[in-house]
């Protein structure tokens, strides 16, 4: 039945192009389970009158994007430019450390032991010290979601830079390439798949790494707005703000994932 | 033997007592030992042989890419060292070793842009030219990806001839594929060498192939690698597949395979 309408519209000139027809049939599932989700939401707050300061019904949290459409919006702009500058920030740091320790063994063997410390430090506890030294400003923020981006990426770049297979290496031997134009005809491109795999990782851990240096300390921001919003019992508003920032985290992934695609173009064995 | 090849180069590729040794954790292993013989220019020699005898590391030495521990090579009057860093040696490896990120094309290129590029006072063959050569016209922009794996052999075959390299070093480069791709392959190598004119020496343990291909074939023996004995294939060229159902063709891969047998 279905290859039968497939195989008509296909012939039809004025039906969906293949592509596009399979990108829609493929967004139908993913669409269906998150309706099924907010209807099951919707279902359990009603039958069991689970009262709207408890958990609010998809309606409240409607009403609540209605009602504090500018706050929401207010508040979101702050924690966008602590997660995107701290993803920056942190990316950056951790591509030219991964270049250095790939052509300087000691240097990896003198800091990366000190990348691995910072990597188990918990965030929420960096982050009051931050406050303290910085303030309440944008610095702690981007320090933070910068700290979270680092370690992935630094890890899968030193590996991505490596990941060039011996073959590939003697060829260039034989055509007495230099190490500079190894560099920059193999190993920069056998990184990049491994570095999209950190950098999707990055950009929503960089989202959470801002919202929780808010939390610490902060007059403005999706963070901030979380803890008034507890505080003040603005149940549909807490969770519209939760959404929010799902919304921009996911958005944020999808923008890497998009770059990846652009970049990326060819197949790449699978950098896990 | 016949000399096919529209133009011939003096001297040949000289191993003289040639050894080498690895040093591991589990003590010495000595891959080569007391490796001597001549390839003559222009020639295609085959290295013929049970894996672990030494074919690839034998291979590696004539291309620079390791000193021998002892002995000493001659790669047309020249050391192998002075012959890489004159472009004079095709490399062609079993798995192709293109860079996925190029195309055709681009892999093709690719000696052109690194290490100096092409030797002062030599022309480079034209990307393009080989591709066709190798019968790839029209796949130039094709990822390695959307190629199927006797494609991507002819890409590394046409990488490796755009410096016009006076040898052509192929270590096991249809090993992986399968036999008819293999055979159709076989034909088109020996066109292209009585083209090119260039010296190849190419490694295989497959008894047919070498037999098909080679003027002479280097029968080689494991533990420590050493050479058996040296075979001349007197089968005339341009050969086809009527090649493989001639008398002597079977002859000549049953000697081989007593040879290899008695090792
Ligand atoms: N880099 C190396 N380190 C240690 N042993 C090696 C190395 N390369 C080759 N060998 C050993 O040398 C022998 C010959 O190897 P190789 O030349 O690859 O054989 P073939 O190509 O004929 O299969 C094998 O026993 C192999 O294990
Ligand atoms: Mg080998």
């Amino acid at each position: 039945m279905t290859s039968a309408t497939a195989e008509l519209s296909h012939r039809s000139p004025t039906s969906t192009p293949p592509r596009r027809r399979n990108i829609l049939r493929k967004a139908v599932p993913p669409v269906a389970a998150i309706v099924g989700l907010v209807a099951l939401w919707w279902v359990i707050v009603a039958v069991f009158s689970i009262p709207k300061y408890i958990v609010p019904s998809p309606l409240d949290v409607l009403g609540s994007f209605q009602d504090d459409y500018s706050t929401l919006l207010a508040n979101l702009w702050p924690t966008v430019l602590e997660a995107v500058f701290g993803f920056l920030a942190g990316n950056i740091v951790a591509i030219a450390l991964a270049v250095i320790f790939v052509h300087w063994k000691t240097a990896e063997r003198a800091f990366f032991p000190v990348a691995v410390f910072i990597r188990t430090v918990p965030i929420v506890a960096i982050a009051p010290i931050l406050v303290v030294i910085l303030g309440y400003g944008y610095s702690p923020k981007i320090i933070i979601a910068a700290l979270i981006s680092f370690f992935p990426t630094l890890v899968n770049m030193v590996r991505g830079l490596q990941a060039v297979d011996k073959q590939s290496l003697e060829l260039l031997r034989v055509l007495s390439a230099s190490r500079r134009e190894v560099f920059f005809k193999v190993r920069i491109f056998a990184s990049l798949p491994y570095l999209f795999s950190a950098l999707k990782i990055a950009a929503t851990s960089s989202v959470i790494g801002a919202i929780v240096a808010e939390w610490v300390g902060s007059q403005q921001g999706l963070g901030y707005l979380i803890i008034q919003a507890t505080y003040n019992f603005q149940v549909p508003l807490l969770w519209a703000t939760m959404i929010v920032a799902s919304i921009f985290a996911t958005l944020f992934f999808a923008v890497i994932g998009i770059i990846e695609k652009l970049v990326v173009t060819w197949d790449a064995k699978e950098a896990a | 033997m016949t000399a096919p090849a529209t133009m011939t180069e003096p001297g040949t590729i000289g191993l003289r007592d040639v050894g080498v040794s690895f040093h591991t954790d589990r003590g010495v292993v000595t891959a080569l030992d007391g490796v001597t013989a001549s390839l003559p220019a222009s020639g295609f020699t085959s290295l013929l042989g049970p894996s672990g005898c030494g074919k690839s590391t034998l291979l590696r030495v004539i291309a620079d890419l390791l000193d021998p521990s002892t002995g000493g090579v001659d790669v047309l009057g020249a050391t192998p060292h002075q012959r890489r860093l004159g472009r004079d040696i095709g490399f062609v490896f079993q798995d192709a070793a293109l860079l996925p990120w190029r195309t055709a094309v681009e892999n093709v290129r690719l000696p052109l842009e690194v290490g100096g590029g092409v030797p002062q006072g030599r022309q480079a063959n034209s990307p393009e030219d080989l591709l066709a050569l190798v019968g790839l016209a029209g796949r130039e922009h094709a990822y390695p990806h959307e190629l199927s794996g006797g494609m991507r052999q002819r890409v590394a075959i046409a990488r490796a001839l755009i410096c016009q390299p006076r040898v052509l070093l192929m270590d096991e480069p249809f090993g992986a594929l399968d036999e008819i791709t293999r055979d159709r392959l076989n034909v088109e190598l020996l066109r292209i060498w009585q083209e090119t004119g260039t010296t190849v020496v190419f490694v295989t343990h497959s008894i047919p192939e070498a037999v098909f291909l080679s003027q002479q074939v280097v029968v080689m023996s494991a533990h420590p690698g050493r050479i058996r004995e040296i075979v001349d294939i007197d089968l005339p060229y341009p050969r086809g597949s009527e090649t493989r159902d001639l008398p002597q063709f079977s002859a000549l891969a049953s000697r081989l395979r007593h040879l290899l047998e008695q090792s």
